[in-house]
């Protein structure tokens, strides 16, 4: 019990302090878990949208493929990206393995298909006659998708929530892409891996601690303005 | 003179679903400012068509030309469609403000802002919603949202306008209101129209023309009055509102007069009554009088006079329909006023009548 009272103690002194390391690997955690929250929604959402309004054959094997995505071990993600980028594979000469660029790339697969899973099940629920509504009042298809779009912003909120809180807390693919090398690539989850492994269980606290308040935060922020657009 | 080309023209349109057809029109035309009104229970394809005629369902066969223009599904002709705007059964508003959702049909046209401003704030007042305006779509009522459906709508000022049933969620006063402000925009803005609709009060309000759907075939088309008084089958009968329809056999005829024993009734209807045989009469029920004594005795031209019992009286609203016993059940509909200065009771005997004129011969032989 002492172990972890003393723990949360320390914890608050370094994050009270602004620990220069502690800060830097929290904001290196912010900075690629947010690129790659933004990446996986640019491909994300697009291919759901496709993927919910378009027609072709093998349309549901690639959607239940999504879904399936969606819960992507992220240590078969690092496995994958790894052997991408290994200095003998076939992205190897761009030399990015063990750079936080790589941790981007592999967080952006991680999140993928978990934004484009909530955005299919968000354009889906639309009323199903929305489309041909908006149509009818003269929208070219660009108009019509546009509009689907913003119509399903606060469900799409939930695949930016989402998205991001599978990444900042994976520690698979970081760990195995970024290597965890000190004032690189290491980043909350591997630091607190890394740290308990050593003992110092009381950063590792003050690492979690620091983990569930941005994720906490995040997700706070995005909750209140889709309450706030949720008409009652 | 020859007759101006209509506005919207269709041949040979037929529309398949699951190997069946559900659409199956061999011509429809729609002229310019016209308002026809698609009439049929519901599932018989009025939505469908609708759909078809709006470029937003693909065809199995035939063609729709708009302005001389093939119509064809997708977004190839969005240009044309343009001119031409369906509004469904749903309000189907976009969660933004009233103003914002009547705007978005202008916005696709990339109108200037203040010919937007303009277009919008007007058709608002029009259909008095311009209170409404900065209001969440979201919180309206069935007949604001209604509303707001139709003006944005409107606002695009489309040459013809495609309404799915546009009363069906409403109640009675908020119909009654909005039937009567979507006949004066009608009017003045000469946009022609076509509105499917289950209810006959509705159609005849507003139609110029009606069209009886049934099955994905059009069974019927003509003026309002010749859809009423003359229906083609039964069918068309029973949904254009006459209830007394009656099968019997032709008994005799001449004189431009024959009769039908209906029951161990006869009633005299007018017509050649050469053909011998079966026939299927109906009569409205507008066109039956009662009264407390028989009317032969004072007027000779009525030629059916039965006497008879009231079974039952119900109220419409505005009339009542009373239910009578004649050795078959004739219905007879009544002003309100009448039922209160004849006291009506179920149980009271009186006379039915109607003239052999008023009978419609709907089928014989």
């Amino acid at each position: 019990m002492d172990l972890f009272v003393d723990g949360i103690i320390t914890a608050w002194k370094l994050i009270i302090s602004l620990d220069a390391e502690v800060l830097a690997v929290t904001l290196l955690s912010l900075k690629i878990s947010c690129s790659a929250t933004m990446i996986s929604l640019c491909s994300g959402i697009p291919a759901g949208v496709f993927l919910a309004l378009s027609n072709f054959p093998g349309r549901r094997l690639v959607i239940s493929m999504v879904n399936t995505g969606m819960g992507l071990p992220p240590v078969v993600v690092g496995l994958f990206v790894t052997l991408l980028l290994w200095r003998n594979g076939p992205f190897g000469s761009l030399e990015i393995l063990y750079t936080p660029l790589a941790m981007v790339l592999a967080q952006s697969v991680i999140a993928a298909p978990i934004v484009t899973g909530i955005t299919i099940a968000s354009i889906q629920n639309l009323p199903a006659n929305l489309k041909l509504q908006i149509q009818a009042l003269g929208a070219t298809r660009t108009q019509t998708v546009w509009l689907l779009v913003r119509e399903a912003r606060l469900p799409l909120l939930a695949a930016v929530m989402a998205g991001f809180g599978g990444v900042i807390s994976e520690v698979g693919a970081s760990i195995m892409v970024g290597g965890n090398i000190k004032g690189q690539t290491r980043v909350l989850t591997t630091a607190t891996v890394m740290e308990s492994g050593k003992g110092n269980f009381d950063v590792a606290i003050a690492l979690s601690i620091i983990l569930l308040l941005l994720a906490f935060s995040v997700n706070y922020l995005l909750t209140v303005i889709q309450q706030r657009e949720r008409p009652r | 003179m020859t007759e101006p080309a209509p506005l919207l023209e269709v041949s040979a349109l037929s529309v398949v679903r699951g190997g069946a057809a559900i659409l199956d029109i061999p011509s429809f035309a729609l002229h310019r400012s016209e308002t026809v009104a698609l009439i049929g229970p519901n599932g018989t394809g009025k939505s469908t068509f609708l759909l078809a005629l709006a470029g937003l369902l693909p065809t199995a066969g035939g063609r729709i030309q708009f302005c001389g223009q093939p119509v064809v599904a997708g977004y190839a002709s969005t240009e044309l469609r343009r001119r031409l705007v369906m509004v469904f059964q749903e309000p189907l508003l976009f969660d933004t403000t009233v103003y914002e959702n009547v705007a978005v049909g202008l916005k696709f046209r990339n109108l200037p802002k203040h010919e937007i401003n303009e277009r919008v704030n007007s058709c608002l007042e029009r259909l008095h919603i311009a209170h409404l305006s900065g209001r969440s779509a979201r919180k309206l009522s069935g007949g604001e949202a209604q509303r707001t459906s139709l003006a944005r709508a409107f606002a695009s000022r489309p040459e013809v306008i495609l309404l799915d049933e546009p009363f069906v969620a409403l109640d009675p006063p908020a119909r009654q209101a909005l039937s009567n402000d979507l006949e004066q925009m009608l009017r003045e803005s000469g946009t022609a129209a076509i509105i499917t609709t289950h209810d006959q009060i509705d159609a005849l309000r507003l139609a110029d023309r009606i069209s009886v759907m049934n099955r994905g075939r059009i069974v019927q088309s003509g003026t309002p009055s010749e859809v009423m008084n003359h229906p083609v089958n039964e069918f068309v009968a029973t949904f254009a509102g006459m209830e007394n329809i009656f099968s019997g056999t032709v008994a005799a005829a001449g004189d431009g007069l024959f009769s039908v024993a209906v029951s161990d009734r006869v009633i005299e209807a007018t017509g050649d009554g050469t053909e011998q045989g079966k026939a299927v009469i109906c009569i409205h029920p507008e066109h039956v009088a009662l009264s407390f004594s028989n009317p032969a005795d004072s007027t000779s031209s009525i030629r059916n006079v039965f006497p008879c019992r009231v079974s039952k009286v119900v109220s419409m609203g505005l009339f009542s329909k009373v239910y009578l016993e004649c050795g078959f059940t004739l219905v007879a509909s009544i002003t309100n006023q009448s039922l209160a200065s004849m006291a009506l009771q179920p149980g009271m005997q009186l006379y039915a009548s109607f003239k052999a004129t008023a009978v419609h011969v709907l089928r014989k032989g």
